[in-house]
């Protein structure tokens, strides 16, 4: 395949960044769409201009450290994948392929194709894990799981952290995200004592940094793994009676 | 090329300190006779750990809630992406909760045997202790482990062993593992204790007077090098499987920070003890950047097979049962397809020498579903390997629910890495190494779910109850600070390595030389090695390393993100590497695990080990650049598993 790429390339956070035209010739259909850029690569360091920047790291779809906008979609064109999954085969001979980084404020463009997605670990940091120093647990089965809260649980978990959700939202919003990582832990009985405290915490972390939802729905379209706005509905419920609880508390505090 | 023996085998610089007495009290009688921080005093050390994965995370993690100051430092942009994320199939514990005649002696037993008795008991011992309270520590933090409908954990089998005792996560086991260490991390970090630097890679480990005292960091956004001292510093690196280029391990694996500490005086321990593990994608061409892995769980619904005629060229849904071998149900009645990594990959890899290999290339062989999917049906597959089958059909565009699998043997994981003693501190005082960084637990082969269980065990469990012993001798001294001499020369040596690589100004680029690399390795010290091929090898990489120093093409900056340049150090680091693990090979004469050289096999041509002249560890010291390694030995013993050759027959 002969293919014509349109790629960002900007020098780092603080320089202006440009589109710039590179040819791909011979391209495996069978290559990945990384192994396809890393031979662009080759090619550009052969005639002395430097390679273009991208993050990837497992190469298959479980890390999330890769990301890129390609033809206007997070991950490119196939539902559930990231974007070390996808293919060439997904495309055609002579196609011309547009390829960015995510664009979202809180994500600061590094370098080329690399952004800063530290904004999600400060979510986490606030309120994204139960607290339980190690070595103070139980034995494990002591504390039975109904199935179908761990298959819940687990669903939410499949989450990757590679922001497609974000790049995807009109708004730039982090919902899903941040709704997969509290859902995750609060759908379980061990995430249930910090329940509350996590949805208020994460909630307002994550409304320093990213716009607000207004179920446009692209975050769950974008999702490498198919992670369901559910969670965002969960998230809500959890917030707003979050609010009534601590509400009601602060009340009582006062009258003693 | 003739290799250094130690004139004293079991040198005075090995001592492995284990404890004496019965191996099942070792451990708890080593943790109350080991030297204590108390709580009050614990602020008052700083602690460096480099690496996020889950050996990482959960030491970093661990150190903080006891009260230290930690300061952790990965390469990747945060610390939730660590390769231990891509591990599939599940953790090991000795739980016995499937009433299968499981225990923790069961556990140590089958990880000694699997290792093929190259590794030491009583640290094997302690991981299968430790097991138990791995799972109860995960469970606690909200890792969502598979259930059965009463709510109680579920298990599966794994190869090597003939319980039930691998807890999983879907096939995301080891991401929801590093994810629940990631968060206990970052729950430090806001809490206080710990400081986490991301996108910063370690290149130097400070030693003073034999001590470790700190470490070199390059931030990988601005090219700034750091210099950060604390008392102890706290390797969790990985593995070294990226030596051959193509291998199953993320794009970032190095080998360089334990490298580094090999310089700087840490032995290293069996470098050729590597795991090619059966169960991978086979490669596609020549462009392809890594190989993917198919976790060996499917081993426990899967069939193997390969057509009895070399020449059929039909379909393999064509082809009728009595026209295919199931080879490993031949070969291995007992353990059929779930034998270990190694028995596994070799028979592979015999079927492709014997040209019965299958698909386009003739480079794999079948991995078929169609009975169990009969059997179970197609929703109980799709329950227990769903996400596997969507990953492997996005590779290939080929459906596994309809046509078997196709797989070949690929590097995985490396058994071997920096030598350690039972606190997990290597040869240099203060430096430490856990997880597949050291090589203490797995002996020639690691048993499948394994991996994981010695990354939280180190983390979690060990080094938090071990790391006080060393401590505790310097109450109230400050680390040495880092406008010391020891650091400005290892800040000074990072830079002006950094700057021969801009300045060689060759034509090629890093990766063409680290694909030479891993042909070389993986033809000659990879699944079968030979003292020809070795030699060979040897030379080989030494022509590629002056080859490299002489023709490297870097473009860029070192003041910038410049991903050429931090390649240019890792493969630079390999080329080393590759050399010693070549020489091990070379030395080490017998078959063994992961190590099989094709002299020493019997005659059906499994492993032929040498227990008189090889029961021991191999601990590499590093001389000089123009001096090769000095071979130091730390004697094996086994008093609770005797040594037999291996059967699974």
């Amino acid at each position: 395949m002969d293919l014509t790429l349109k790629v960002w390339r900007q020098a780092s956070s603080e320089t202006e960044g440009e589109f710039k035209t590179y040819p791909a010739s011979n391209v495996s259909p069978d290559a990945s769409f990384l192994e396809m850029l890393d031979e662009v690569n080759e090619h550009l360091n052969e005639i002395g201009e430097e390679p273009i920047a991208f993050d990837s790291d497992c190469r298959e779809g479980i890390c999330g450290t890769c990301g890129l906008m390609i033809n206007g979609y997070p991950h490119g064109p196939q539902d559930g994948t990231a974007t070390c999954q996808l293919h060439m085969r997904k495309f055609n001979d002579g196609d011309s392929i547009t390829i960015e980084p995510w664009r979202a404020t809180a994500f600061p463009v590094l370098r080329d194709l690399i952004v800063d997605r530290s904004p999600f670990d400060e979510i986490i940091q606030a309120g994204g894990y139960i607290s339980v120093n190690t070595g103070a647990a139980q034995d494990a089965n002591n504390l039975p799981v109904p199935k179908e809260a761990a298959d819940a649980s687990m669903d939410a978990a499949a989450c990757i952290g590679c922001a497609a959700c974000v790049a995807a939202c009109p708004n730039s919003a982090a919902n899903l995200f941040t709704a997969a990582k509290m859902q995750q832990l609060n759908l379980l009985p061990q995430g249930n004592p910090e329940r509350y405290s996590r949805a208020v915490a994460m909630v307002e972390t994550m409304e320093q940094y990213f716009g607000s939802c207004t179920n446009h729905g692209e975050c769950e379209k974008a999702c490498p793994k198919n992670i369901s706005i559910d969670f965002i509905g969960m998230m809500n419920r959890d917030y707003v009676k979050a609010q009534f609880k601590f509400t009601a508390r602060d009340a009582q505090n006062k009258g003693k | 090329m003739t290799t250094q023996h130690s004139p004293n085998p079991g040198s005075p610089a090995l001592d492995p300190k284990i404890p004496p007495g019965p191996i099942q009290d070792r451990w708890d009688d080593h943790k109350f006779s080991v030297k204590l921080v108390n709580p009050a005093n614990k602020r008052k050390y700083d602690i460096i750990v480099i690496g996020t994965g889950l050996a990482g995370a959960s030491a970093a993690a661990s150190f903080g809630e006891l009260g230290y100051n930690v300061k952790v430092f990965t390469h990747n942009d945060s610390a939730r992406r660590g390769h231990s994320i891509a591990a599939q199939g599940g953790i090991n514990a000795a739980k016995n909760y499937r009433n299968d005649g499981d225990s923790i002696y069961r556990l140590f037993y089958d990880t000694v045997k699997g290792g093929d008795f190259r590794s030491r008991e009583t640290n094997v011992y302690r991981l299968a202790q430790v097991s138990n309270e791995i799972i109860d520590q995960t469970v606690a933090q909200g890792v969502p482990y598979a259930r059965e409908y009463g709510g109680l954990l579920d298990n599966r089998s794994f190869g090597g062993a003939q319980v039930s005792r691998t807890f999983y996560a879907r096939g995301q086991t080891g991401q929801q593992l590093l994810l629940g260490a990631y968060q206990a991390l970052m729950r430090q970090v806001e809490i206080g204790p710990v400081e986490l630097y991301t996108r910063s890679e370690m290149l130097e480990v400070a030693v003073k007077d034999g001590r470790a005292v700190g470490v070199v960091v390059r931030d990988l956004v601005t090219g700034e090098i750091t210099a950060h001292s604390a008392h102890a510093v706290v390797l969790a690196t990985g593995g070294y499987s990226n030596v051959y280029f193509l291998s199953t391990n993320a794009m970032n694996c190095n080998a360089t920070a334990v490298w580094r500490a090999h310089r700087k005086g840490a032995y290293f321990a069996n470098p050729c003890f590597t795991q090619i593990h059966p169960t991978c994608i086979p490669a596609s061409d020549e462009h392809q950047s890594k190989l993917t892995l198919m976790s060996e769980s499917l081993r426990n619904d899967g069939r193997i097979w390969v057509p009895v005629d070399p020449d059929d060229r039909r379909a393999p849904n064509d082809i009728p049962e009595d026209e295919r071998d199931y080879y490993l149900e031949r070969q291995y009645p007992a353990f059929g397809n779930l034998v270990p990594r190694d028995v596994a990959s070799r028979a592979a890899m015999r079927m492709i020498e014997q040209n019965r290999g299958i698909g386009p290339l003739k480079n794999g062989v079948y991995l078929d579903f169609g009975e169990a999917i009969g059997r179970l049906g197609r929703a109980k597959i799709e329950e227990r390997y769903g996400n596997l089958f969507e990953m492997y059909e996005r590779i290939t565009d080929e459906d596994p629910y309809e046509v078997p699998m196709r797989i070949y043997p690929a590097p995985h994981y490396t058994m071997g890495g920096l030598w350690v003693d039972y606190n997990l501190m290597t040869t240099v005082p203060g430096l430490y190494a856990i997880g597949e960084a050291n090589f203490s637990d797995h002996g020639a082969n690691r048993l499948g779910a394994s991996a994981l269980m010695q990354g939280l065990a180190d983390g979690y469990f060990v080094i938090p109850n071990t790391i006080n012993d060393y401590l505790s001798d310097y109450l109230n001294t400050k680390p040495v600070p880092t406008d010391d001499e020891v650091f400005m020369q290892a800040v000074a040596q990072v830079r002006e390595r950094e700057q021969q690589f801009l300045d060689i100004n060759g034509t090629r680029s890093v990766d063409y030389f680290h694909r030479r690399l891993g042909h070389l390795m993986i033809d000659y010290c990879g699944l079968a090695r030979s003292r020809e091929g070795l030699e060979k090898a040897i030379a080989e990489i030494q022509a590629l390393k002056e080859e490299f120093w002489r023709d490297l093409k870097v473009l860029g900056t070192n003041d910038s993100l410049n991903q050429s340049l931090e390649r240019a150090g890792r493969v630079a680091d390999f080329l080393e590497l590759a050399e010693l693990m070549c020489r091990d090979a070379l030395d080490r004469e017998e078959s063994c695990g992961g190590h099989f050289r094709v002299e020493h096999q019997t005659e059906d041509g499994e492993a032929k080990r040498d227990d008189e002249d090889y029961a021991f560890v191999s601990a590499w010291e590093w001389v000089d650049s123009a001096t090769p390694q000095a071979l130091h030995k730390e004697p094996l013993t086994f008093e609770y598993v005797p040594p037999s050759q291996r059967s699974y027959k």
